[in-house]
Order: C-alpha cells, then structure tokens, then sequence
C-alpha cells in the first residue's frame, strides 16, 4: 500500500493521538438536521467538549436501509425539518469555525451523493473540513463511483466489515480503506441487536491479522458501559441510534426539541465517553 | 448512440448494463449477494436445473400460456391485428410464478430453510407464498400498510397461503418501504434466508436473473406467432413497473430489428402533475435497492414516492436493464394515465370477456392509442400479465359502482 492511497488527515491524526494516549476514541453519530437544522447545529458544536473523540455527521436520505427504526426516524425529521446536503456541509463549515481539530466523518447512502454530483460535491466536502467519508452502499465492487476518487481528493474512504465478511473477502475490503475500519458487530441494522463483547475481540483480532488501521466498531452499542467493553478490544468504540433516541425522546407536539434537549445528549456523551477512556484503567 | 450487434449480453460481470445495475449494498449484504451470484451461475448452465423449472411451469402453473387473437378488439380499433398473451392464466393469475418458481428452485439448492419477499399489489406477494407452501418453507412477506388497505383480497390469499405478512409503516408504506424492511430482514438473518424479489431490479444477479426465467413469456410468444402467423410480430407491448414481465416479453426479440418494442409506464394523473410511477419519463438515474436506474427523485437525492391507479405499478425505479435499453433506443418507452387504463380495463372486460388487471390494462390502452392506425396485417402482441380480480373493488370505487 502506498502512503498516497491512504491521505493523512484529522482522523489519522487522532488516532495516533489516542494510540499515544494508551486508550480508545469514542465516535459519536447524529443525523444533520434532527430534528431541527437550527437545533441539530448547536448540539454538534458541543458535542467534541462533551467527549467525542470523532463525529459522524448522517446525511439525511429518504431509505436508509442498513438503519434500525431508530435511525430511519431521524433521518425522516431531518428530511421533514428541510435538511439538505449543502445545509449539512454548512453544518461542518460552521463547526469548523470552532473547532479545527476534532476529525468529522460523512457518513450516508449514496444516491444524495451522485445526484450532488462526486467531483463537486469531494470539492465542498474537503473545502468544509470533512476529513473521511462512509457510504454505506458503497462496497468495495463499486469503489470507482467514489471510493477511489475520495482518495485522490485527500479524504479517507471508510469501508464496513461485517460478520459476514470472512478472511477471503476481508483483503478485499481493507485494500482501499484509510482513516480506520469500521466493524459492525452485527448481523443486522443499527440500534437493534447488542454485540457480544467476547466475539468482538476475536473478530477485531481477524480484522488487524488483514490491516494495521485502526478499527472501530458499532451497531449495537447503547450504553457507556457497553462502550468500555467495547474500548478494551478495539480502537473506537462508535453509538448513534442510542443518541438520536435522546433526540426522538425530547421533542413537542410539534416536533420541536424541547428545552434541555442539547444537555440530555452531551450528557449521554460524557458518560459514554467515561466508559470508553476508562476501560482500560 | 450507434447500433449494438447484440442486445441481449448484459449485464456484464459486474452485474453493469452500461452505468446501470451493479451491487450497491452494504457490506453486510455482499456476501450473501455473492452467494446467490454464485449458485445461479451454477444453476443457470445446468440442464437439471431448467429440466425442473419447465416440469413446474407445464404442470404447476399452467404453461405454455395461450396466444390469443382478440377479435372483438381487433375489430372494433378497425387496424391492426391484436394479440393477447395469456400470462393472466397462470396459476395465480399473473406472470409473477415463473419467477416465483426459478428462485425458489435455487433457494432449495443453496439449502435456504427460510423465504421473504416485498410486495406491492400482492401479486408477488401471492406468488412466493404459493411457492413456499409448494416446498414446505416458511414465508415472510414484507408490504406497505397503504397496500395492505388496498389489496386486501391479496392479503388474506397470502394468509391462506400460510405467509406472515408484515405491514410496514417505516418511510411512506409502500412497495419502496416494503423492500428497505425486507432488504433489512435479510442482512439481520443471512445464515438461512433467501430473498426472493419480485421483479427484475435490485443487486446483480437479480436483475439478469429474474430476467431469464421471465423469458418464457417472450420465447413462447416467438414460437406462437411462427406457428401462428407464420412470421414474428411487429410490435410488442407491454406495462412497466419494476418490468419484469416486460423485459420477459421483449429479450427474445431484442436482436428482432423488425420487431418494435414499447414499454409502458404509469403515468398516474399525468407526467405533468408530478403524481406518476413513469421513471424513465418523469425520472432521472440514481442509485436505490442495489442498482443504478432511473428514478423518481428530488432534486437532493431523495426518492419519492409515485402515484398509481395500480399499486402494481407503483414503484420510484425500474429494473436496470430497461434504463438501458431506453437509452439505446432499442425499446420506447411510453406512458398511460390511470384515466385511459380504466378505460381500457372496462373495454377489455365488455369486448373480450376477460377482466384485465390495471397493470396490462395500461399496455391495452396503449394498444387503443397505436392500433387503429395501423394497417390489418401489423401483428400487435400484448403481454395481458394479470387478471384484474384483485382491482374489481378499487375499479368498482372509481367507477362509482354500488
């Protein structure tokens, strides 16, 4: 692998960071624009201080169909709220004002992508701050949509492993992957089943014998002390739908975040991310 | 763009037709796409294999299905001769078996012990449940809580049937829905299940694999008109939603230069109202459901939903293959409001007898457009894909009738 096809960013940088540190990151998930994009940008800027180690920003698409019913619903409020691409990479430049530290990953379906158009939209993306990218319906058979052309544009292209993904295929997969790899230690959607922390190690130790990227894993991780499980045998740990059910939970009649909705998910950070920079104490 | 010496290659092994197609699913999926990949390509180039598909489609549902001369028809558009193909004849009462029948086939060789499907009308839906108390396998099938409303006759065939059914809600609670919350079924049960999707759309190998055992339609169709009329047709029609009965009808003639193909899609309240299923007339290619096609879209990437009369009609895209063959221009693809398909569905219920649903009954409006200015030896055949008992409420509703 040559060092040109793995572009050194923010996420490369705080993974060696919290490689020096001797601990795992944690990587938070929100969808842009949920439930409001006036409300969904203030609970991002205060979501690195809280504790994330990493954001994953979801843009917002009508069939997520990897997502568990958690995630669906709030990429519905966002599309409903009048989220739209170019509002999402207005979310990341405004973060960026703040905060030009903290690595922000894109992570989505394809389709909002392409009709953006790749070229323009790799262009907006890298211009606003945007350090990797995860298309969820892009496997390593359709790299050259994206994939590779991330890569030329200095962004790492995230890829997903899965259960399913056996020591034959998994060459495959980490051949173009950059930034870290991505576990899902499920056979499932998001926010439905919980992993078993014991065959998260042994799939984590498959994963490093094929890739010295870091890996992170999610799908299925709810609570902080699911998270510290997780951060003893890899290198993030990564909660969404458990955060965006914060969100769901705290809206009026109206679907308008009600007061105190913010304080309710940074504290579900802080606490995940206790769990996950304790872990190995 | 120029002329292609063969039109009937794709996809490529990429499971591409052009831009179109491909395996755009998420990881947890790939695997098990590549499995299904696999095992076709096995099955398909074994004899054993067809040998068992054409015992079923003789004995079980019903084949070959009749080409048939509407007469009645035929005089009173006063032009060209038309020709029904009597895919409503098949057990179950649509072209929906011989998919049915092929895919099951090769969930049994793979030693898949569990099946789901998604539906729309219900005609799939009805299809795969049949097949699965046919071998004794147990079946989910995932549809949208507005068609389970609206189909209801279909939902309790399927319940007969032994089938689960599963209203979905998620999204708009369509045909889209259904297949996202089928699509999610799968990738949370890879170990035993086998997805049968009911048109020729979705990953490789679906959209080529669906496909071909669609074809029985058009290569009967061939073999008819020969003995028939001594020569083949001279125009082929039929409806589109995700087009597999389409694309069964058209493949065998693809390389026919003589032979004029159209497809026909929904146009709803009309293209112009923005409330239609026409993706190739009203759409624009994106990526959905593990394909590149065209779609109906907004101007973010974001899919909408269509309006049809006919539910079964009533998806955002269409089969990968078809976007490609409307950018040759080997096929034309035109459109039916569901004003002229009503029309047409009570023309061919008074003239021939037969109650047509509402999906071929856009193809039979198009023929009423086309055929009386035609001269009386064009040959016209029409693929009639279903019969309308499911659409005699709905129709009856429009219709005003007690």
């Amino acid at each position: 692998m040559t060092t040109e096809s793995r572009p050194e960013t923010r996420i490369t940088r705080k993974f060696a960071a919290l490689k020096a540190e001797g601990r795992a990151g944690l990587v938070t998930f929100l969808t842009a624009g949920d439930p409001t994009p006036e409300a969904s940008e203030d609970i991002l800027l205060g979501i690195a201080e809280a504790g994330a180690d990493l954001i994953e920003i979801g843009m917002p698409f009508s069939d997520p169909m990897a997502d568990g019913p958690a995630i669906q619903a709030s990429s519905l409020r966002a599309l409903k709220a009048g989220m739209t691409l170019p509002k999402t990479l207005e979310i990341v430049r405004s973060f960026r004002k703040k905060d030009d530290d903290t690595p922000i990953i894109l992570m989505g379906y394809f389709n909002p992508i392409y009709i953006y158009g790749v070229d323009r939209f790799l262009t907006d993306a890298r211009e606003a701050g945007i350090d990797g990218l995860i298309v969820v319906d892009l496997p390593p058979e359709e790299e050259g949509e994206l994939c590779l052309p991330a890569i030329e544009a200095g962004l790492n292209f995230i890829y997903l492993t899965a259960p399913t993904t056996d020591d034959k295929r998994l060459p495959k997969v980490v051949k173009h992957a950059s930034g870290f790899v991505y576990y899902v230690s499920i056979t499932g959607i998001t926010g439905t089943k919980s992993a078993d922390a014991g065959q998260v190690g042994e799939a984590v130790a498959r994963i490093r014998r094929h890739t010295d990227l870091p890996v992170a894993v999610g799908f299925g991780i709810k609570t902080p002390d699911q998270a510290a499980e997780i951060a003893k045998v890899a290198d993030a740990a990564v909660v969404g739908s458990a955060l965006v059910q914060v969100i769901a939970d705290n809206r009026d009649e109206n679907g308008a975040p009600l007061p105190g909705t913010k304080d309710k998910v940074l504290e579900l950070v802080g606490a995940l991310a206790d769990g996950v920079r304790g872990a190995r104490n | 763009m120029s002329k292609l010496n063969t039109y009937r290659e794709g996809p490529d092994e990429t499971g591409h037709f052009d831009i179109y197609g491909g395996r755009y699913v998420a990881e947890t999926l790939m695997p098990l796409i590549l499995e299904v990949q696999e095992a076709w390509d096995k099955a398909k180039n074994d004899v054993a294999y067809w040998d068992e598909f054409n015992r079923y489609m003789k004995h079980y549902v019903g084949r070959p299905s009749p080409l048939y001369l509407a007469e009645r028809l035929t005089d009173h558009f006063g032009g060209a001769k038309v020709y029904f193909k009597r895919d409503e004849l098949n057990h179950t009462g649509a072209h929906k078996i011989n998919n049915t029948i092929g895919q099951i086939l090769l969930a049994k060789r793979m030693g898949k012990g569990r099946i789901i499907a998604e539906t729309g009308a219900g005609q799939h839906g009805v299809a795969t449940a049949t097949v699965c108390a046919l071998f004794g396998l147990p079946c989910v099938v995932y549809m949208g809580e507005t068609d389970v409303k609206r189909q209801r006759p279909n939902v309790v065939r399927m319940k007969m049937l032994g089938a689960e059914i599963v209203p979905v809600t998620a999204g708009t609670g369509t045909l889209k829905d259904a297949m996202n919350e089928a699509l999610r079924d799968w990738v949370s049960n890879v170990e035993d299940t086998f997805y049968i999707i009911g048109t020729a759309a979705g990953p490789h190998p679906y959209p080529a694999m669906v496909r071909d055992f669609q074809c029985v339609i058009g290569n009967e169709t061939k073999e008819q008109m020969m003995e028939m009329e001594g020569r083949l047709p001279d125009t082929c029609i039929a409806a589109i939603g995700g087009g597999s009965n389409a694309i069964g009808l058209f493949h065998p003639f693809l390389d026919d230069d003589s032979v004029n193909l159209i497809g026909v899609e929904a146009a709803g309240h009309g293209i112009e109202t923005g409330e239609h299923c026409a993706s190739l007339n009203g759409g624009r290619p994106g990526v959905l459901h593990g394909n590149r096609t065209y779609l109906l879209q907004t101007e973010d990437g974001q899919i909408v939903d269509g309006h049809s009369i006919s539910a079964g009609l009533d998806y955002p895209g269409i089969g990968p293959e078809h976007s490609w063959l409307r950018d040759t221009g080997r096929v034309n693809y035109v459109s039916i409001t569901d004003k002229e398909a009503l029309e047409a569905f009570q023309l061919c219920t008074k003239k021939e007898g037969i109650i047509p649903a509402l999906e071929p009954s856009h193809a039979l409006a198009h023929v009423a457009k086309i055929a009386p200015d035609l001269p009386k030896d064009h040959l016209i055949v029409m693929n009639l894909c279903g019969r309308g008992d499911k659409d005699v409420d709905a129709v009856a509703g429009y219709l005003g009738m007690d």
